[in-house]
């Protein structure tokens, strides 16, 4: 069985491989790419820890074939800094020590970065549901969800 | 009241500690560049697939691998002869003691299967698709036995058998084989003259079972040897040294010729403290002389990697109606699984530790039975031992009117107290903690109907070790720390701040990093709440022995001695000639090579004198009568950190473990079908809490310092697991009046026993 | 494993009769690629449906709403229109794994998956929706409730997929509303999920209702008789009471690792009867 010719935009860049139909985007992102930022915690959609954005949509990578991503838009966690700026999410994650481990970040961040594209003032509340498919086992989750709201004030210049 | 001696420590003006600093690796981790264990590629690796134990229980007659062999792609395929057949020796894994004759047959089955999910064999091959089926080519003969879940079970005269020859240690005279691997008691007084002085006495029963760490990173690793017996392993570990040990050992190799590197590790708890993937790794790759890379799944982390134990228990404490503990007595029946080594030590030390009580008893029973072999799980031990003593406490303070806080006031240790276990206390802040507790707004907050409040106190000793640092010194100035434990929360942080302060230069001229085996003589793990403790201890050593070495250096510049040069803040001074003089760190580090060479401190040390941590929770829960639901609404700990190096990660890792507490509490829990498979290995079904499940989780650190540390420190990691439990099973008890003994308090089990409560009045009333 | 992704109804068709039976069909791939990974299902082709228009997107005309099979539970939530109609449908679909789910699972692969604890399905029972079919043997319409036949098994004939689901507009003063009981708050499959619809009258008397149970049974539940309990009545206490005892009756629940039969039954007829008071609020907000 040949593989499937694939050519995508990942983080704004053309980008173009080889898979088999089996292999998840998240197969390809880590094995095929070397984009290792989005992480690997259940390959069942049930973690988050592979949280990417399909033509804007948050999505589990894991739960996407490979070859799906033709022609889509595709951002993972190593496209959310501009150069060397951070992204306010990331750089409130850092100031509220909204990580201990670190593995959950990825995907929290880029779910995170997904609501405040929809939604710039979130409620407690609406970020605590909108978040309650990436599982964080450190922090408990409270300075994440600090860093949240600080962010989402900062982006909306409060 | 407990006033802590004055030692200097609260007096001391910090420049650095106890601010928070932003951690020297968060850009990599909140960009995705931070590479964890599965995130190494190395050219021409192979993948490697285990092969598992579809049975809970049997005997291997034959394993026939050639099919495997055969398979275009394959290049090794191993079992059990690929690795040492150890003897019987006991050797510690952090806080928890592990055997490696155990040890070898848990990576790889020998004579039995002793779980699903067990090991039995392992491929390498070019990708992963080929690995998979080379798997399905691996004909493995099975004698399927009986097998069994419960101690009680276990316990059973014809309960099936795990292991033909273990004899109970412990019991006297030697009784005949059974699933009992030991025995453990410990006592001070006279409890049956204690339970005769009590005005009241509790006694109830409790049911805990196995939860996971439920770390979010599986297990992953890259070994990689070469042709002359060297090898190189990159793993996601808590003990890159511990690691080596025990993998040169099963591969028959030297030390030195493995070097091992730790990667980023994401989360462990203690299940990251032994190995599993590790050996076959390496000795796959010894076999096919290529990298080979193994990562678990989620499934198999959960079918095969160490819960922590399940557990039953009876619990009896006594006191008088003046509110004094006379008496605690406990049994504690802990589940190992497939091997001996379940924490029912530590859980027997910790039970009543933190009263002050004259007369203690309590009983510890190590049984196996055909589950994996527990794993060390945050405060191993003490979270199942301390869930059942805080809830009978809680039980006796209702009895005699007093409330709870008040009543662990009358009866909590002390400096000084001595501990059921054998030591004296020296400082700790349980009473701070309490006092906290009562004094926080939190504590006296309305509630509503079927809400209700639960109070528990929590203890942990935490541990030192073997640790090692060093801090060169760089020409500019700057300086790289290297530690060899583990950053599994943020502990570079906590570790450049120590030398920043000690030093007396800023935080960020200061570059820690984690070594591996080859840069740095032997570190016990990251476990134990000891890396703040201990490497800190470390790299507070290295650092004074660098401003020795300063000192010395400006002695030499100057010409006067060097008793005759201070140093502060990170400038050394003296009178020379009459005339001030001052020469900055990065003076001296630029003439270095003209004044005797490079500066480098260093410290080897064992660190001692770990103190204990000492919690009280507060949490506000409502049940859903209907439904029996319970919903956590307030969240309060309060914990003694001693001295808080970088408080956001201390508050981190109190919110951390009081979540999991949570989990532990509402949801968590094996589930196994009646041939002894797991029908929830994942987390679809393995409840862990999510983010909308829990609310803010509030902190309060209070510090009585600890003289045996040089800046005050005590481990804080684990003590905040230890009282969730009990302090939710107390407050659902407060918001129904139905007292929960087994965990979890899932719906089914909250409503049914909701239901017969109200049927009994029913009747009752009739 | 191959994959297609056809740009026509008759392509798909085609493409499924050719395969005799070794074809999967690909919608969001929530379910699918789990399946896959797990080696429950080693399909020879995967057929992607999201290519064929006809399968995308909401559209209104007389007869009410048209979604498209193969639409993401996350773009539907975004219809402001149909979520004013149908918010019992809306809420019910959006209670679909996480906010990533959201993102992919579909109508039709949260139908023709045929979990019992299905979210969408009883609350699209309730509303009394229909499937658009499509095959080998031309185009028909099912209603919801005829789909599922049991765990993981469907009514469609081999080749046969679902186009769309058509919901009827809502009858004026009419309210529906889902319910489900999970342990914790979110990511959990269902342990019992009830759907209701109700219409008032003038009065506010009940005159039609619909009553769907998930999760308590091999197929979602359409229960006659707890419909029956409230209509002619003004959903009060003892209408309500009446519902919740008939919920419960209808239940043929299992032990398993979710929940127990006791759990089930009893929670069953909680969630009916607060799915009901939710229904009859919105019912009872509309003027007209």
């Amino acid at each position: 069985m040949a593989k499937h010719h694939v050519t995508t935009t990942i983080n704004g860049d053309p980008v173009e491989f080889l898979c088999s139909t089996e292999q998840t985007l998240l197969d390809v992102l880590r094995d095929v790419l070397y984009l290792t930022g989005s992480k690997e915690g259940c390959a069942s959609g049930d973690c988050g820890a592979c949280s990417v954005t399909l033509d804007g949509r948050l999505v589990c990578a894991c739960l996407v074939l490979g070859v799906e991503a033709q022609g889509r838009r595709i951002e993972t966690i190593e496209g959310m800094a501009k150069g060397d700026v951070l992204h306010p999410l990331q750089q409130k994650f850092l100031e509220h020590a909204a990580l201990q481990c670190g593995i959950c970040t990825p995907g929290f961040l880029v779910a995170a970065k997904a609501l405040l594209d929809r939604n710039p003032d979130p409620t407690e509340t609406e970020v605590r549901y909108w978040l309650a498919g990436n599982l964080c086992r450190c922090t408990g989750y409270d300075k994440i969800v600090r860093a949240v709201l600080d962010a989402a004030a900062d982006m909306r210049g409060s | 009241m407990n006033d802590p001696k004055p030692i200097g420590l609260t007096e001391r003006q910090w420049k650095v500690v106890g601010t928070t600093p932003l951690r020297p690796d968060g850009v990599d981790k909140v960009t995705g560049r931070a590479q964890f264990g599965a995130d190494m590629h190395l050219p021409n690796m192979l993948i490697g697939l285990v092969l598992r134990s579809p049975h809970a229980h049997a005997r291997i007659k034959s394993i026939d691998t050639s099919k495997a062999q055969a398979l275009p792609g394959v290049k090794a395929v191993i079992t059990s002869a690929d690795l040492c057949d150890l003897p019987s020796e006991f050797v510690p894994a952090g806080e928890m003691m592990v055997n490696y004759r155990d040890m070898t047959r848990n990576v790889m089955a020998r004579e039995k299967a002793l779980y699903e999910g067990h090991a039995v064999a392992a491929v390498a091959a070019i990708n992963e698709a080929v690995a998979a089926q080379a798997l399905t080519l691996i004909d493995v003969q099975y004698e399927v036995l009986p097998h069994v879940l419960d101690v009680d079970e276990a316990m059973k005269p014809d309960a099936p058998l795990l292991h033909d020859d273990m004899i109970t240690i412990g019991v006297e005279p030697k009784p005949k084989p059974s699933n009992v691997a030991k025995r453990v008691e410990f006592a001070l007084g006279d409890i049956a003259a204690g339970f005769a002085q009590a005005d009241v006495i509790v006694e109830r029963e409790f049911l805990t079972r196995p939860v996971h760490q439920g770390y979010i990173e599986p297990h992953a690793c890259v070994a990689s040897f070469s042709e002359d017996g060297h090898a190189e392993l990159w793993c996601t570990t808590q003990g890159q040294f511990i690691v080596r040990s025990f993998c040169a050992k099963l591969l028959g190799m030297e030390l030195s010729k493995l070097r091992v590197t730790p990667s980023e590790i994401g989360g462990g708890f203690g299940g990251k403290t032994v190995v599993y993937l590790e050996p076959l790794a390496l000795a796959l790759s010894r076999k096919a002389c290529k990298p080979v890379k193994m990562v678990m799944s989620r499934t198999e982390v959960f079918r095969a990697t160490g819960p922590t134990s399940g557990a039953r228990m009876r619990v009896k404490i006594g006191a008088t109606r003046a509110g004094r503990i006379t008496a605690g007595e406990a049994l504690l029946k802990y589940q190992a699984g497939a091997f001996q080594g379940s924490p029912v030590q530590p859980g027997c030390m910790c039970a009543f530790a933190p009263y002050d009580l004259e007369n203690v008893k309590v009983v510890g029973l190590d049984i196996v039975c055909n589950r994996p072999k527990v794993a060390a799980y945050r405060a191993p031990g003490g979270p199942i031992a301390e869930f059942a003593v805080e809830s009978v406490i809680d039980e006796l303070a209702k009895q005699l009117k007093l409330d709870p806080v008040e009543f662990r006031l009358k009866n909590a240790a002390k400096e000084g107290t001595r501990a059921a276990y054998g030591p004296k206390f020296g400082p700790i802040g349980l009473v701070q903690t309490l006092e906290a507790a009562r004094a926080h707004p939190h504590y006296r907050a309305p509630l509503k109907p079927n809400q209700g409040r639960g109070v528990a106190s929590g203890f942990w000793f935490n541990v030192g070790g073997d640790t090692c640092a060093t801090l060169n010194l760089s020409e500019d100035g700057t300086v790289s720390l290297v530690a060899g434990t583990p950053d599994i929360g943020g502990s570079r942080a906590s570790l450049a701040m120590m030398a920043s302060e000690e030093l007396g230069i800023a935080y960020e001229k200061i570059r820690p990093m984690i070594g591996d085996t080859s840069a740095l003589g032997f570190n016990f793990l990251t476990g134990g709440s000891r890396v703040t403790f201990s490497s800190g201890m470390a790299v507070v050593e290295a650092a004074r022995d660098m401003v020795r070495q300063l000192r010395a250096r400006a002695a030499k510049i100057w010409e006067v001695p060097v008793d005759e040069v201070t140093w502060e803040e990170g400038v050394a001074r003296a009178t020379v000639g009459g005339v001030p003089k001052s020469l900055t760190l990065a003076d001296i580090a630029k003439t270095a090579g003209k004044t005797g060479g490079p500066i480098v401190g260093s410290a080897a040390i064992n660190a001692q004198g770990a103190g204990p941590s000492l919690a009280t929770h507060v949490v506000d829960v409502e049940v859903d009568v209907e439904t029996g639901k319970v919903t956590v609404l307030r969240y309060t700990a309060i914990q003694d950190a001693g001295k808080a190096v970088h408080p956001a990660y201390v508050e981190g890792q109190m919110q951390g473990g009081a979540v999991q507490g949570i989990g532990w509490a509402l949801n968590e829990e094996y589930i196994y079908d009646d041939k002894g498979r797991l029908e929830n290995p994942g987390f679809l079904d393995y409840r862990v809490p999510v983010c909308s499940d829990v609310p803010m989780i509030d902190t309060v650190i209070v510090e009585v310092p600890n003289p045996r540390h040089p800046y005050g420190v005590r481990g804080v990691g684990e003590t905040p697991i230890v009282p969730p439990m009990a302090a939710i099973a107390n407050a659902v008890a407060n918001a129904i009046g139905i007292r929960f003994t087994e965990l979890p308090m899932s719906p089914p089990r909250v409503l049914e026993a909701i239901d017969a409560k109200q049927a009994a009045q029913s009747k009752a009333a009739a | 494993m191959d994959y297609r992704s056809p740009g026509t109804v008759k392509e798909a068709v085609d493409l499924l009769a050719a395969s005799g039976g070794g074809a999967h069909i690909l919608a969001g791939g929530t379910d699918l690629l789990v399946k896959l990974r797990t080696g429950f299902v080693a399909p020879k082709l995967v057929v992607d449906l999201k290519a064929i228009p006809q399968l995308r997107g909401i559209s209104s005309d007389a007869r009410g709403f048209r979604i498209g099979a193969a639409t993401s539970c996350a773009e539907i939530g975004e219809h402001a229109a149909l979520g004013a109609a149908w918010p019992g449908v809306v809420e019910a679909l959006r209670l679909i794994g996480s906010t990533q789910i959201q993102g992919r699972a579909t109508l039709g692969g949260n139908l023709c998956n045929a979990s019992p604890a299905a979210d969408s399905v009883p609350a699209l029972i309730a509303a009394g929706a229909a499937c658009e079919v499509a095959g080998p043997a031309g185009e028909r319409e099912v209603p919801v409730e005829r789909i599922v036949t049991g765990p993981g098994r469907t009514s469609l004939a081999n080749g046969e997929f679902v186009l769309a689901f058509r919901l009827p507009k809502p009858p004026a003063r009419s309210g529906d509303a889902y319910l489900r009981l999970i342990p914790r708050t979110e990511m959990d499959i269902a342990v019992v999920g009830v759907g209701v619809a109700l219409a008032l009258d003038q009065a506010g008397v009940c005159t039609q209702a619909r009553v769907a149970l998930g999760a308590v049974a091999p197929t979602q539940l359409l229960v006659a008789d707890a419909a029956a309990a409230l209509i002619g009545t003004r959903v009060d206490a003892k209408a309500l009471a009446a519902l919740a005892v008939a919920a419960s009756a209808a239940c043929k629940p299992i032990d398993d690792k979710r929940g127990t039969i006791a759990y089930r039954v009893k929670v069953a007829g909680v969630l009916a009867r607060r799915a009901a008071t939710i229904a009859l609020e919105r019912a009872q907000a509309k003027r007209g």
